[in-house]
C-alpha cells in the first residue's frame, strides 16, 4: 500500500485561481536535488510563497492565515509543463488530498492519482462557483465523496458529478497502486516481452 | 480497420486491457536521469523487487551536471549525490550508464537516438516530459513520473488510457530563416499550452517530410507544450539512414526484418483522427515568445496582443506581461536581452550549431550579451570541432560549454538572474525556469544568434540579407 486510502474528504480550501499553472511553480528545479521523497511540502510553490531572504510573501495564498483545509483549487489547465512527480508529492506532503480545477495537465494528473492526491475536475462553472463561495466565507467547506464521484458545496449542497476511470478509483478507494497490479501479472509481461522484436 | 500510425504502434504493445481502466502498455526502450530515478529506485528496495529487463533501460547523466570544468569533482554535493546514486544504481541493477565525462554522454533525447536506441514502431519513456522528442522517428515516446519509473524498472509496464488522436498538417513552403522551432511555436501559439491536451499528436504535411531528422526531434520534443503526451511523425528513407549503422540499431538480417515492418508504419488513408489543424507554412515567421508560457508567442515583426485579445484570463495575462517587463501593444524588436542560450533537447543538435554559426559567422558577440553554448552531447561537441564551427564561434568571441541540461531548467550553475532577459533556444519560458526572478524569449538558433550578436531582438533575416 503506498498511500492513505481515499474515502469522502470534508475540508475547507486554498483558493488558487491563476490559470496554467506549471509544474516550475509548483516546485522549482533547483528543489529536485534529493534523492529520498523528503520535505518537498516546505519548497511547495516557494518562488510564489517565499521573497529572496526566505520571508513569506504575505499576498499569496499558501500564507493567507484565514484559508486552510487538505484542498487546493486551481486554475484552468492546472500542472502543465514538466512530468516531475516531485510536484505532486510537494502538494501531498504541503497536506492536499484533493486539488480542483476546470482542467489538468496530463501527466500532473496522472502523477497525483499515483501518489495519492485525487484531481477533480469540475466545469468551468462549477470551478467558478467554488472561488465565489470561498471569496465570499473563507470557511467554506467542500467535500469530495470518491465513491459517488461527486463534489459539494456544503453550505448550499450545489454539487457536480466528476469522472474518474473505474481502475483508477478502486485504487484511491483501497489505497492500492499500479505496482501491486503488475506485479500480479508478471507471467502474461514475461510472455508479451518474447514476442517484441527488439 | 483503418489504423493511424499511432493506432498501430500502441495496439501492438497493449499487454492487456483493463475494463474501464488504463492500458497495461508495454515499453520497449526505457531511459533514466539522476533526477527522477533514484527515488524509484529507493521503492524497489522497499518493495523488495529487481530490475525485469535491465538491457532495456538506459542511464545517461544529464540534468544536474556542470557545463564547464566536467574532469573535476562537482562541486554541489547534493547534484554530486544524485549523480552517485545514479551511477551506483545503474551498476547494482546492470543497466548501461553514460555518466559525466563519458564520451557517449550527452542530454538523454539527444544521446539515444544518436545511439539507435530510438527506433520506430517502438515505445519508449523516461522521467521527462521532453521523451516526446523520440517520436520524430515514428516511436511513441513521452515523458512520465517517478512513480511510473519504477513500474517499469519492476515490470517493463506501465498503465495508460489511450490517449485520443490528433493530427496537424503543415503543408507549403517555409520562408528563409523560418526553422523547425518556428513551425512548433507558431502551432503552440495557435492551439494554446492546453490545446492538445489529452491527445497524442501526428504530424504530418510536406513541412515535416522535407525537414530533417534533427528538426522533426525540435518538433515533436515541444508536443509537450501544447499539452500532448506526444508526437510522432511517420518514417521514411530519411529516418532510416539516420538509423542505420548505429550502435544499438538491428544489424543484418534483423535490419532487413524490422525494415519491412517499419515501412507499413504510416496512417492508413482512411483512418480517421479525434481532431485536425491544418496550418500553411507560409504563415510561419521567426518566432518569439513574450510571456511565461510557451503559448505566449508570435511572429518576431509583431506586436505583444493587447489583453482584449486574449481568450485566457486577464489577471493570468497581466500577471505574465508584468513578471517579463513588457507592455501589451509592444513590438519585440529591437528590445535589448542579456543572455543567449543556445542548447537543451530541443535544439542542442548539430544543425541547431550550424545555424547559429551561420549567423554569427563574420560577426562579433554583442558585449552586453552572456552567451552559453551548450551541445546536447559529446559526440555534437566533437563534430562541431569537426566542422569547424568552433572556430567560427571562437572568432565570433563565444565560448563552447560542455553537454548538458544546463539553462534550460538551471538546476546547475547555469542561472540567469532575477530580471535578467534571455533569448533561449529551449522549450519553457516559464517564471524563474532558468533561474528565480529569470525571463526567457523562447526563439529558434537563428533568433538567438541575431540577438547575440546585436545584443537585442532582431529578426534573423535581416542579417542574412546583408
Amino acid at each position: 500500500m503506498a498511500y492513505d486510502k481515499f474515502t469522502i474528504l470534508k475540508s475547507t480550501a486554498y483558493p488558487l485561481a491563476i490559470e496554467n499553472v506549471d509544474t516550475d511553480q509548483i516546485i522549482p528545479a533547483r528543489f529536485l536535488k534529493a534523492t529520498e521523497r523528503k520535505g518537498f511540502g516546505d519548497n511547495l510553490f516557494r518562488d510564489w510563497r517565499y521573497n529572496k531572504d526566505g520571508s513569506p510573501k504575505t499576498d499569496f495564498v499558501l500564507n493567507n492565515p484565514k484559508y486552510s483545509g487538505k484542498i487546493l483549487i486551481g486554475g484552468r489547465n492546472f500542472g502543465s509543463g514538466s512530468s516531475r512527480e516531485h510536484a505532486a508529492w510537494s502538494v501531498y506532503d504541503f497536506g492536499f488530498r484533493c486539488v480542483i480545477s476546470s482542467f489538468f495537465a496530463d501527466i500532473f494528473k496522472n502523477n497525483c492519482l499515483n501518489v495519492g492526491v485525487l484531481p477533480v475536475q469540475v466545469s468551468e462553472a462549477f470551478a467558478e462557483k467554488i472561488f465565489d463561495a470561498i471569496a465570499a466565507d473563507a470557511n467554506t467547506e467542500i467535500e469530495v465523496n470518491l465513491e459517488a464521484q461527486k463534489v459539494m458545496l456544503l453550505a448550499t449542497g450545489e454539487s457536480e458529478n466528476f469522472e474518474i476511470n473505474g481502475y483508477k478509483k478502486e485504487n484511491m478507494l483501497h489505497g492500492f497502486d499500479d505496482i501491486d497490479y503488475l506485479e500480479n501479472i508478471k507471467g502474461d509481461i514475461q510472455e508479451f516481452e518474447k514476442s517484441r522484436p527488439f | 480497420m483503418s489504423k493511424t500510425i499511432f493506432d498501430k504502434v500502441w495496439d501492438a504493445h497493449v499487454v492487456r486491457k483493463i475494463k474501464d481502466g488504463p492500458d497495461v502498455f508495454f515499453i520497449d526502450r526505457h531511459f533514466i536521469h539522476e533526477v527522477t530515478s533514484p527515488v524509484a529506485f529507493l521503492g524497489l528496495k522497499n518493495r523488495g523487487l529487481s530490475v525485469m529487463y535491465p538491457e532495456k533501460t538506459f542511464a545517461t547523466a544529464d540534468h544536474n551536471t556542470p557545463t564547464i570544468n566536467q574532469h573535476l569533482p562537482v562541486q554541489d554535493p547534493l547534484s554530486a549525490n544524485q549523480l552517485n546514486a545514479l551511477e551506483n544504481n545503474a551498476k547494482e541493477y546492470g543497466i548501461s550508464h553514460w555518466g559525466l565525462g563519458d564520451k557517449n554522454n550527452g542530454i538523454v533525447h539527444v544521446v539515444g537516438p544518436e545511439h539507435g536506441i530510438t527506433l520506430p514502431g517502438a515505445t519508449i519513456v523516461c522521467g521527462d516530459s521532453h521523451t516526446s522528442t523520440h517520436g520524430a522517428f515514428g516511436a511513441i515516446a513521452f515523458g512520465i513520473g517517478t512513480s511510473e519509473v519504477e513500474m517499469v524498472l519492476a515490470t517493463q509496464c506501465i498503465m495508460q488510457p489511450k490517449p485520443k488522436k490528433m493530427r496537424i498538417n503543415v503543408n507549403g513552403d517555409l520562408g528563409v530563416g523560418v526553422t523547425s522551432k518556428d513551425v512548433a511555436l507558431y502551432i503552440i501559439s495557435k492551439l494554446t499550452t492546453a490545446g492538445a491536451t489529452g491527445y497524442f499528436v501526428e504530424y504530418a504535411g510536406d513541412v515535416f517530410e522535407n525537414m530533417s531528422m534533427e528538426g522533426r526531434m525540435t518538433v515533436c520534443n515541444l508536443s509537450i507544450e501544447m499539452g500532448a503526451r506526444g508526437g510522432m511523425i511517420a518514417p521514411d528513407e530519411k529516418t532510416f539512414d539516420y538509423i542505420e549503422g548505429r550502435t544499438y540499431s538491428p544489424k543484418g538480417n534483423d535490419w532487413n526484418t524490422a525494415m519491412t515492418y517499419w515501412k507499413t508504419l504510416k496512417t492508413d488513408d482512411d483512418a480517421t483522427f479525434d481532431k485536425e489543424y491544418a496550418f500553411e507554412a507560409s504563415n510561419i515567421e521567426p518566432m518569439i515568445t513574450y510571456g511565461t508560457n510557451p503559448g505566449m508567442g508570435m511572429g518576431i515583426s509583431n506586436k505583444i496582443p493587447n489583453v482584449g485579445q486574449i481568450k485566457g484570463g486577464k489577471e493570468t495575462y497581466e500577471k505574465a506581461l508584468n513578471y517579463m517587463g513588457f507592455d501589451e501593444g509592444q513590438a519585440m524588436q529591437n528590445k535589448a536581452i542579456d543572455f543567449v542560450f543556445l542548447g537543451s533537447c530541443t535544439n542542442g543538435r548539430i544543425e541547431d550549431f550550424r545555424a547559429f554559426a551561420s549567423i554569427v559567422k563574420g560577426r562579433k558577440k554583442a558585449n552586453n550579451v552572456t552567451a552559453w553554448l551548450v551541445p546536447g552531447s559529446h559526440i555534437v561537441e566533437a563534430k562541431i570541432k569537426e566542422e569547424g564551427i568552433l572556430d567560427i564561434l571562437t572568432e565570433a568571441g563565444f565560448e563552447l560549454r560542455q553537454p548538458g541540461c544546463s539553462a534550460c531548467l538551471a538546476m546547475n550553475d547555469d542561472k540567469v538572474p532575477a530580471g535578467k532577459y534571455a533569448v533561449s533556444t529551449s522549450n519553457r519560458n516559464f517564471e524563474g525556469r532558468q533561474g528565480p526572478g529569470s525571463r526567457t524569449l523562447l526563439a529558434s538558433p537563428l533568433v538567438a544568434a541575431a540577438a547575440a550578436v546585436t545584443g537585442k531582438v532582431t529578426d534573423p533575416r535581416d542579417l542574412m540579407y546583408s
